[in-house]
């Protein structure tokens, strides 16, 4: 009985371990002995570039900046959220995350229309105080930190307030009732408390900003990170230091998560979820009032890129030259994408690459999730492994590793030719997403008892019936949620699109960029709202389909 | 106010604490959220040294009352007094009080002796002192040794214990304690319940502890107050609530006994059942009216036998349930009239289906109105 449950494992099991060595492993295998077959060659090209040298610190600084950055806005507001009652606090926790819903890279056109040397910002106050000049550059890494806080600090506030939600109201109810002040109980009680919650959320920031892409690339203004400098040795054909500039790129980021993992370490405890305490009601007109005015300041900066990425869509291209507002609007961007198939055909080519990513996902990630959750066998620590290392490595190295393995046809090597071709994106965009849908199902699965396999299988169901009518109901709400995540990262993908992409399969995201360079701005936001648009949609379709279903 | 001699510990703990020796008391107090009143104009004292009982089912108000008299929660009317002071609206922060949640709520990132010391650091004692106060108070729960391990590696009893140590440490002006036993397995929890009710004394300051459990508030307390929906039903020592409760709500919560009509004659109560009439000795009360409209008698299974053979004044009956519970048996017996009772035997003898005699014992048996 046991060594036939352990066969059975292993027959689910060895085509997806496969699948996910051939995809996972290795192209970034091909990449690791790419930057050696020129012996230490490559190797010592990089160590004697200035440039590559300045590119790793920079990268470095970026990602901590960006992660303290961040912390500083998160963690004030996950406590004014979820400690405080207000007017305005529901308008403000509405739209806290709002920049999470941003693409990438509409993100950053949107802060270039805003406070860019001629956005709107910029501009209105160069006008109001006179000054020749634009009061500021939005570049170099200052302007990159200021883009990732805004986008990356979504990630701090939102475990930050799930683990105050968590918290035990009586722990700081004891530390009142021996004589700890507010000050103190916050120091010595809550805020160690939620350390886990705080270093869970740096480690996603330092990842994101480690491996971030758009920012660098769109106002680095000379400024040299890993990323575009994988990207720039590729362009110039040289291929092995771009490798090598790879694998320390991908290091870096393993390195990252080791150090968050052993500052971890200690910790033996969880935080029990005995339900949070009530928010306390800001009485005090006074104070009322600030907080309202600052939640007010707050909302304003939050939503005024998405509005600036909409204003601008109408805007008429060529139109907008020195002017605080763009001075002409008309619906032609809009009219133009949906009848000129060449503006259209981007967006046909994102949905279709990200549904077919996403299709991909379900399938591979729910057998993967199943196989970790209720099956013992020998692989399963290694699997795990599998379906978490894309996590690990940033979007651009996953990018180099496809362009250095799928580039000719060798079944002696098992190379198929993808670059070049159009599915060498929802490739991509696969291996990027399998984490983020693995785990999803795994959290869904895990919250099934799973006693409930054994009982059915002990009713007399055969496997395919459990499969059918136990497990996959229980994975439902996982593949929901993940299946949508994926399919949102997958339409506004960038940083992988940018190293594989051909004109035509280009997806929306390599559009944007190309009509922003032909200072197309109109045509460009009008992209990036359509983008948003699909984003919406989708999250509005997967919430409908989970409604109908439960 | 109930003071055993030589109970109290005048040589350590309570050195120096002026001023500290006043009585805990609630005034009236009412506690209402929303629509719902939780606590409803409930006053009772407990003097220092003494150990005070909230007992209640669930949703009686119990808890609340707890946290009235912690701080955490403020009343809407009536007040709180420690030795005549009102503290109703002082925070807990400040109140000098030693609590002991139901859940303990120790600290999880602390070892175990900077949760002892926890109470101490925000006094600003020094780290050499509050170490060798938080060692004393954990030798005094039994824990000696134990302060630098992980709160995660104590079992039930030995966190509840960390518990106790870290409210007794700060040298409270009161000692209040959420169900401190709740979360015992039920061999420990027999245990505990001398060793805790030993601690309390010890420390001489009023206590107060909540619990569901009548056989802990009859183990561990002096007194004995009664809660249902929030109102306060009857505040006295265990034997009042057992033999002279003041109401049907009382008799049914506290102890065991089935509650029969019985018609009042002063001195005694006539209880017919079956048409047999038998005249019961009964206590009532104190300060109860001499004589009631309307009476239950409370038959305890201990003031009741089983008499076999069909004496002329015992109550018929059939046998429906027979439990061995030790020394003695129980026997559940249903009477004439519908009437069933649990009586206490040291005989064997009876069976299921058997019939029996059921005869009241000397008493006296609790009068209550109706």
């Amino acid at each position: 009985m046991r060594s036939s449950a352990s066969r059975q494992s292993w027959i689910i099991a060895l085509p997806v371990i496969a699948l996910l060595i051939w995809t996972v492993i290795y192209p970034n295998a091909a990449v690791i002995a790419g930057s050696f077959e020129d012996g230490l060659g490559h190797w010592r090209e990089f160590l004697n570039s200035p440039a590559d040298l300045e590119a790793l610190r920079t990268s470095l600084v970026i990602s901590v900046a960006s992660v303290f950055a961040s912390l500083a806005i998160g963690v004030p507001l996950a406590f004014l959220l979820g400690r405080f009652e207000f007017p305005g606090r529901r308008l403000l926790r509405a739209v806290a995350t709002l920049p999470a819903a941003l693409p990438p890279l509409v993100g950053v056109i949107a802060f270039l229309f805003l406070y860019g040397e001629s956005g709107v910002v910029t501009r209105a106050i160069q006008r109001a105080l006179g000054m020749a000049e634009a009061p500021w550059q939005l570049k170099g890494v200052s302007a990159i930190v200021f883009v990732h806080a805004y986008t990356m600090y979504v990630y701090v506030f939102l475990f930050v307030s799930a683990g105050l939600e968590r918290f035990d109201a009586t722990l700081d109810e004891a530390a009142s009732g021996l004589g700890a002040s507010t000050w103190r109980r916050l120091r010595r009680v809550t805020l160690p408390l939620l350390m886990p919650a705080v270093a869970g959320s740096m480690l996603l920031v330092f990842m994101n900003a480690l491996g971030s892409f758009s920012a660098p690339y769109v106002f680095g203004g000379g400024l040299r990170v890993l990323s575009t400098q994988i990207l720039a040795s590729k362009t110039n054909g040289a291929m092995g230091l771009a490798y090598v500039e790879t694998t320390v790129l991908a290091l870096s980021a393993i390195a990252g998560l080791l150090l968050f993992r052993w500052l971890d370490r200690k910790r033996k405890y969880t935080l029990a979820s005995k339900g949070g305490r009530a928010r306390r009601v800001i009485r005090s007109r006074r104070v009322q009032l600030l907080m309202t005015g600052l939640s007010a300041i707050i909302v304003v900066m939050l939503v005024l890129p998405h509005l600036m990425v909409v204003l601008v869509s109408f805007a008429r291209d060529g139109s907008w030259t020195t002017q605080v507002l763009p001075p002409e609007y008309t619906l032609e961007n809009y009219r133009r994408l949906f009848s000129e198939s060449e503006l259209w055909r981007p967006i046909t080519n994102s949905v279709s690459m990200a549904l077919i990513a996403t299709a991909a996902n379900l399938i591979v990630c729910f057998l993967a999730a199943y196989l970790i959750v209720f099956r013992r066998f020998a692989g399963r620590r290694f699997l795990e492994l599998l379906v978490a290392l894309p996590w690990a490595i940033p979007a651009t190295a996953i990018a180099l590793g496809l362009a250095a393995t799928f580039n000719q046809n060798d079944l002696a090597t098992a190379r198929v030719l993808l670059v070049g071709t159009f599915w060498i994106l929802p490739v991509a965009y696969f291996i990027r997403d399998i984490p983020l849908v693995a785990s999803a199902v795994e959290s869904s699965l895990r919250q099934m008892d799973s006693s409930l396999e054994d009982a059915a299988r002990g009713l007399g169901a055969s496997w395919l019936m459990t499969m059918r009518r136990v497990i996959l109901p229980a994975a439902r709400p996982g593949l929901v949620a993940g299946g949508l995540l994926a399919a949102v990262t997958a339409v506004g993908e960038f940083v992988a699109s940018v190293v594989l992409y051909t004109h035509s399969n280009r997806p929306i995201s390599m559009e944007i960029l190309a009509q922003l360079r032909a200072l197309a701005f109109g045509t460009a936001a009008a992209y990036s709202v359509l983008l948003i648009m699909l984003v919406l949609l989708m999250t509005l379709a997967a919430r409908s389909f989970e409604e109908r279903l439960a | 106010m109930t003071t055993a001699p030589g109970a109290r510990d005048d040589s350590g703990i309570r050195e120096g604490k002026g001023g500290s020796e006043g009585a805990l008391a609630l005034n009236g107090v009412t506690r209402r959220f929303g629509d719902f009143t939780a606590v409803d104009n409930v006053s009772f004292e407990i003097g220092p040294g003494e150990l005070l009982a909230l007992v209640g089912a669930s949703g009686s108000g119990k808890t609340t009352t707890l946290r009235i008299a912690a701080g955490y929660e403020i009343p809407d009317a009536g007040t709180v007094t420690l030795g005549g002071k009102d503290i109703t609206r002082i925070p807990p922060e400040r109140r000098g009080f030693g609590m002991v949640f139901q859940h303990y709520a120790l600290f999880p990132h602390m070892p175990v002796e900077q949760n002892v010391a926890f109470g101490l650091e925000a006094r600003g004692v020094n780290k050499v002192d509050r170490l060798v106060k938080a060692r004393a108070a954990l030798a005094s729960v039994g824990l000696e040794g134990a302060g630098s391990r992980a709160i995660q590696s104590l079992s039930g009893g030995e966190q509840q214990r960390v518990a106790l140590a870290r409210a007794m440490v700060i040298e409270p002006k009161a000692l209040l304690l959420d169900e401190p036993l709740s979360n015992l397995d039920p061999t420990l929890r027999q245990a505990t319940r001398n060793d805790l009710r030993a601690m309390l004394r010890r420390v001489g300051v009023p206590a107060l502890f909540v619990t569901h459990d009548q056989e802990d508030a009859f183990a561990i307390a002096d007194r004995i107050a009664l809660l249902k929906r929030g109102k306060l039903l009857q505040c006295g020592t265990p034997e009042e609530l057992y033999h002279a409760p003041v109401s049907r709500e009382v008799a049914a919560f506290i102890g065991r006994g089935s509650i029969i009509p019985a018609e009042d004659k002063g001195n005694v109560a006539a209880v017919t059942i079956g048409g047999v009439k038998r005249d019961l000795n009964v206590t009532r009360p104190k300060g109860a009216s001499a004589k009631y409209d309307k009476a239950f008698v409370v038959m305890r299974p201990d003031a009741l036998e089983i008499a076999r053979g069909a004496g002329v004044l015992a109550w018929r009956g059939r046998v429906t349930n027979r439990r061995f519970a030790g020394g003695v048996v129980v026997y559940r017996v249903e009477l004439s009239d519908g009437v069933v009772v649990d009586v206490e035997s040291n005989s064997a003898d009876a069976h299921e289906d058997d019939n029996v005699s059921v005869s009241p014992l000397k008493g006296p048996h609790p009068l209550v109105p109706a």
